[in-house]
């Protein structure tokens, strides 16, 4: 495994850097308090290329109209430059993280599960932002027990009939292609659903400890009639191969958001107690404040080797990915959060402070604990598979 | 690729999840409860890259995926066909 970047990659993430630093985190904590994301920041993201930056080339016809720019700069990204731009992300927002996180859910599982309608059809439009992406799963009473979701779709003809809420989407109050879960006679069954059908509505959710700018809504449907040729995947495969190829998406997004945040929360770190100064020297000179930031350090190195890993078998499509992806969200966010705490702990008051980005770094950070699978259910799952490898490798 | 070649590459790889010598070929491994949602999809990228194929939205059949001699069925009829 090389865990050096290609010129390419390098060339990438400077120019990551150079966005975030100029449009991101400038302004994340007023979009913080504000608790919305300008439309026309998604505009500027999609121009730069980064919505499309999963669509295979195929999808992304150039313009002549040179005013187009989305289509005309997206490229293809390979699975460890889309890291490096999460973490680059993460270090200024987690919330617009899960911009990226649920606009590529949908477009991979479109990628992968779609039918040639589907992908012919949103694929473009998702890669240049003219669409966005969103992925509703969690519902008020179901949230790790994914698999018993209550939204309802009933065949009438040509069509379902979709009935159900679904809470906490990320970007739900911009999104305008859902992906949604729902039971068809009891079995697990993807569909997609688009804003402007009738009977599909959404409820802005404000007050959130975290992701306070990721535009959260709730999802209503009530007797919202699609066409059945907007099924993704198959009747009863909806959360073991729809649901599955999303959540693995999205955990990698998150893994690598979160090495974002600890990196953001660090470089805060170094910087602050590099200035400030107690007791005649500055914070760096306490030998307490150096434990902290050694911990910080190499925590957050630690969680990015596992997220280098992940990246690497996501490009050699390994099936050991899915487990190692797992292991890197677990990881990353858990890091997140301690690197986090770690901070604001660094910078006292001022860190609990808004003035500061650290405290919105922590509350990001706990919300990472949470999303895509909560650490709890990554703890059972990756406890479960270090069992069954113990097992299967007992002399027969 | 005949049974033959097939069956050693399937059997490591369900292996790696179930104990092959309390299994049989036939076994439902999802209604068994043996395996669960996860190595649905690490099945579907282990016969894709090491059988060369895509598993497609047609495929999602519960027939193809169940038991070993379904993967094996699946697999063998996959290779078989021309290539799209």
């Amino acid at each position: 495994m090389n865990f050096e970047l290609t010129p390419e990659q390098r060339d990438a993430q400077i120019k990551f850097r150079q966005f975030v630093d100029r449009y991101v985190a400038p302004n994340a904590a007023e979009y913080d308090r504000n608790q919305t994301t300008p439309i026309e920041l998604v505009k500027i993201m999609a121009d730069e290329g980064y919505l499309g930056a999963l669509v295979p080339s195929t999808y992304l016809t150039k313009q002549d109209d040179i005013s187009n720019q989305a289509a005309n700069q997206t490229q293809e990204m390979d699975p460890l430059t889309w890291g490096i731009l999460c973490e680059e992300i993460g270090k200024a927002s987690g919330s617009l993280v899960s911009l990226l996180t649920v606009h590529s859910m949908v477009i991979q599982t479109l990628i992968k599960w779609g039918t040639k309608e589907q992908r012919d059809k949103w694929l473009p439009l998702l890669a240049t932002g003219k669409v966005i992406g969103g992925f509703g799963l969690t519902e008020a009473k179901v949230g790790s027990d994914a698999k018993n979701a209550q939204t309802t779709a009933i065949k009438d003809g040509d069509n379902y009939i979709l009935n159900g809420q679904k809470r906490w989407i990320s970007f739900g109050q911009v999104a305008n292609l859902f992906l949604i879960l729902a039971q068809v006679d009891g079995k697990a069954t993807a569909f997609l659903v688009e804003r402007e059908q009738d009977g599909f509505s959404t409820e802005p959710i404000t007050g959130m400890l975290g992701f306070r700018s990721a535009m959260l809504a709730t999802l209503n449907m009530e007797n919202c009639q699609i066409p059945a040729s907007n099924m993704v995947g198959k009747i009863g495969f909806g959360f073991s191969h729809v649901a599955g190829t999303a959540l693995d998406q999205g955990r990698y997004c998150i893994a690598w958001g979160c090495v974002g945040i600890a990196q953001g929360s660090l470089e805060a770190s170094l910087s602050y107690s590099t200035q400030r100064k107690q007791f005649g020297v500055s914070l760096k000179e306490h030998q307490l404040i150096q434990e902290l930031v050694a911990d910080m350090i190499t925590q957050t190195q630690a969680a990015r080797m596992l997220c280098y890993n992940a990246a690497f078998l996501r490009q050699s499509k390994d099936p050991s990915v899915i487990m190692e992806t797992s292991m890197a969200k677990y990881f990353a966010s858990r890091t997140a959060l301690k690197v986090a705490s770690d901070a604001v702990q660094i910078h006292g008051a001022n860190g609990c402070s808004d003035s500061y980005p650290v405290e919105r770094h922590f509350r990001d950070a706990k919300i990472m604990e949470i999303i895509e699978g909560s650490n709890q259910m990554q703890q059972i799952i990756i406890s479960r598979y270090g069992y069954q490898k113990y097992l299967s490798n007992q002399p027969k | 690729m005949n049974t033959e070649d097939i069956m050693p590459k399937l059997t490591k790889f369900v292996g790696q999840y179930v104990n092959i010598s309390e299994i049989t070929n036939d076994l439902d491994l999802f209604a068994s409860g043996r395996v669960n949602s996860l190595f649905a999809m690490q099945l579907v990228l282990f016969v894709e890259k090491e059988f060369g194929f895509k598993v497609e939205n047609e495929d999602l059949d519960y027939e193809n995926f169940k038991s070993i001699d379904a993967i094996l069925g699946f697999i063998q009829r996959k290779l078989a066909a021309p290539a799209a």
